[in-house]
């Protein structure tokens, strides 16, 4: 076991995917001379060159486009959207082309493309780079979404995305780069499951990229009080691990679903339809749901604090479900 | 459709509260399958169904005391459907014993219901649990959030009524159930009593040796011996097997020997050995220790209470040299063995000490006479001569 930032080890994983298979480059904004808009890929233009490490106009439609062009071709890109607030340029371009191909050539193409893009807010960006779109993506067949929330699924995470034959979005949520974390040296990275950060039976607690480590915190605050949370890390937003979560609510009876995105129309709401569908009767108290406000997140460091999910609001939610 | 009823599980039993069902409605039933439990005042008892079929509705609430022979459950035969079931069910059921008042006495006060509009909140575990466990959720509080009803508050219920269902003293219980058996007994049996003197030097010496090639916990007890001794004698004399009913002795087609267990905390309950007769000494051996254990620990079934044909009691070493029992109605008779010890004794003309035990017959002389009492003695003694064939 070795300990890294979260920030280290998606560095590491982007080496090794550059060492290990010649078809593999990174490109995007700033991402070369720059060193990464979260510092991520510095220190790889100097070792890969810029053949294979390549910094881009600023034309999300234009440099995702050219990933896509490039996986057709047989290449393994690795395109980074610095912000997804800004992805939204590249929306046509994912959603109509990347998630669609292998649909559309009747199974001649696939686009084995992987598009990294930060998320979430917390470190006073304001609202056009601060919000949390992951819904929006997880919403589209034909593309996989990944969120790691550790720092161990930070390095682990990328090879398996890689080699998927379809696109893969990978969420890095900015409050998570500079977390620590014990990596250990064998990599246990699928891209299939949701994992049980923390077990429990009074009350499960879903969450998944950067509010997991508040739910944590929240989930010690509650043992503290002889409540055992249990944390659901959903790890992978599309395909949604329906089998993880029911099991965890089928033994707690109540769940609370943790998500920084808006409430209207979010992952929280899909996760407490798929509950209700397959383990109402075992329910003990309604639903809830510790979200975001609904409004652009704010700059002001109280306001943003206040918008956004913290423990005291999840401490919170998880007691009013168990009524104590 | 047909209906279950409440057995009687003895002559004891007029009455029985309903701990448990052990099936679900909807759920199909195999004949001496375990499907309720019932606590007579001895004991809670596993009720077994004899009818095959699907368990439809079940009419009688845990909790409630119903006299024997209430229908606490219909079932649908096979190939009946719940809407023919339905149309049945809308003609007036016959009543045996007006149970349907019994129960509206009995059972847990009726809830008021919730006012009108407003549906008592009770999350979706706590009701499907309540369901199973036939619990009226609106007769519990809740302590989930804003007062709904939890699955905890549920089980908790369950389990508060299970514990109160149980009668708090139950020594008392049993001494009123059987002095009510033993008077019954006494006003209407003419009993008779005969006693024979049996020499078990033989029985006594054969088990010695059977028991050196078994394991300690598959040796063999001497009671085990006499009681299929007595099931032996008994095919001789079939008169004293068998229940006195309705003026008339009818004579049972297996031997089922109610063995009195002496319980724990005073008191003594009788259960059946099943078809002694036919089985050998070691699954008999097997069968009576596991009877022990269960009647002891308040898990006997309800063909257990019901079947015995004859009783049969047994002092063993802490008794007395001989033992007069009164007999359990419907039976027509009882065996009772005393201590076994060695004294004096002639044999071929000659004074020696050999092991001897006293066997008694309490019999009812409106089915047998003393005649065939003696018989069954003489008979009984022989068997034991010849401990090999038993």
């Amino acid at each position: 076991m070795t300990s890294m930032t979260y920030r280290d080890a998606m560095r590491a994983a982007i080496h090794a995917a550059l060492e290990s298979d010649p078809r593999v480059f990174l490109m995007g904004e700033d991402v070369g001379r720059y060193g990464g808009t979260y510092a991520v890929s510095k220190g790889l233009l100097e070792e890969f060159g810029p053949q294979r490490v390549r910094d881009t106009p600023l034309s999300e439609l234009g440099f995702v486009g050219a990933g896509i062009g490039a996986a057709l071709g047989g290449m393994r890109p690795i395109v980074e959207v610095m912000t997804v607030n800004f992805s939204l340029l590249a929306l046509d371009q994912i959603v109509n082309t990347a998630a669609l191909y292998h649909h559309m050539s009747g199974g001649q193409f696939s686009v084995p493309l992987v598009i990294r893009m930060a998320t979430g807010a917390g470190r006073q960006l304001a609202a056009q780079h601060s919000h949390s779109f992951e819904n929006w993506y997880a919403h589209i067949p034909g593309i996989k979404v990944l969120a790691p929330a550790t720092v161990q699924d930070a390095r682990d995470m990328l090879a398996p995305a890689l080699a998927d034959p379809d696109p893969v979005i990978i969420f890095e949520h900015v409050q998570l780069y500079n977390t620590e974390g014990e990596v250990s040296a064998e990599a246990h990275g699928d891209i299939c499951t949701a994992a049980v950060r923390r077990s429990g039976s009074a009350v499960s607690l879903i969450t998944y990229g950067g509010s997991l480590p508040k739910v944590l915190a929240a989930a010690d605050r509650l043992a503290r009080d002889g409540i055992e949370a249990e944390v659901i890390d959903l790890r992978v937003l599309r395909p949604l691990d329906t089998a993880t979560i029911v099991a965890s609510v089928r033994k707690c009876r109540r769940a609370v679903i943790i998500d920084e995105g808006w409430r209207t129309g979010s992952l929280a709401a899909e996760i407490m339809a798929r509950i209700v569908e397959e383990a109402f009767y075992d329910l003990d108290a309604p639903l809830a749901r510790v979200c975001s406000a609904e409004v652009p997140i704010p700059y002001a460091r109280h306001l943003e604090a206040a918008a956004l999910p913290q423990p005291e609001g999840i401490v919170a939610a998880a007691r009013a479900v168990l009524g104590r | 459709m047909l209906e279950f009823k409440l057995p009687s599980l003895g002559a004891d039993m007029d009455e029985g509260k309903l701990l448990e069902w052990r099936v679900k409605p909807g759920e199909a039933v195999k004949r001496g399958q375990v499907v309720a439990v019932v606590d007579t005042s001895k004991a809670a008892v596993d009720v077994e169904i004899w009818q095959e079929g699907t368990i439809f509705e079940q009419l009688v609430a845990i909790g409630a005391t119903v006299p024997v022979g209430t229908v606490l459950a219909t079932l649908l035969e096979p190939g009946e459907d719940a809407e023919t079931a339905a149309r049945h069910a809308a003609t007036p059921k016959p009543t045996p014993e007006s149970p349907v008042q019994a129960v509206a006495v009995s059972a847990p006060p009726a809830p008021s219901p919730p006012p009108p509009g407003q549906r008592k909140a009770v999350s979706p575990a706590a009701r499907a649990r309540a369901r199973e466990l036939d619990i009226d959720v609106d007769a519990i509080d809740g302590t989930g959030p804003h007062g709904a009803i939890t699955l905890d508050d549920v089980v908790r219920t369950s389990a508060q009524r299970v514990a109160a269902a149980v009668p708090a003293d139950r020594a008392t219980e049993m001494r009123k159930a059987i002095g009510a058996a033993m008077s019954r007994s006494k006003r209407e049996i003419p009993h008779y009593y005969l006693a024979e003197t049996i020499p078990m030097a033989r029985a006594a010496a054969w088990l010695a040796s059977a028991n050196e090639q078994r394991p300690i916990t598959a040796r063999l007890l001497m009671g085990v011996l006499q009681l299929k001794a007595v099931a032996q004698a008994l095919a001789q004399v079939p008169e004293l097997n068998g229940f006195w009913r309705d003026n008339a002795f009818q004579a049972a087609e297996g031997v089922h020997i109610g063995v009195a267990i002496a319980m724990r905390r005073g008191g003594l309950i009788a259960p059946a050995l099943h078809d002694v007769a036919t089985k050998s000494l070691d699954q008999l051996m097997r069968e009576l220790t596991d009877l022990v254990t269960r009647a002891r620990a308040g898990s006997l079934r309800s063909s257990e209470m019901s079947d015995p044909t004859i009783t049969v009691t047994n002092l063993g070493e802490q008794g007395t040299e001989s033992v007069f029992g009164v007999i359990y109605p419907p039976q027509v008779a009882l065996v009772g063995f005393g201590r076994m010890d060695t004294r004096p004794w002639i044999e071929n003309g000659l004074p020696c000490a050999v092991p001897l035990v006293t066997a008694s017959l309490a019999a009812d002389h409106r089915a047998s006479d003393g005649h065939s009492g003696a018989r069954f003695l003489i008979e009984l003694r022989e068997r034991l001569q010849h401990p090999e064939e038993l």
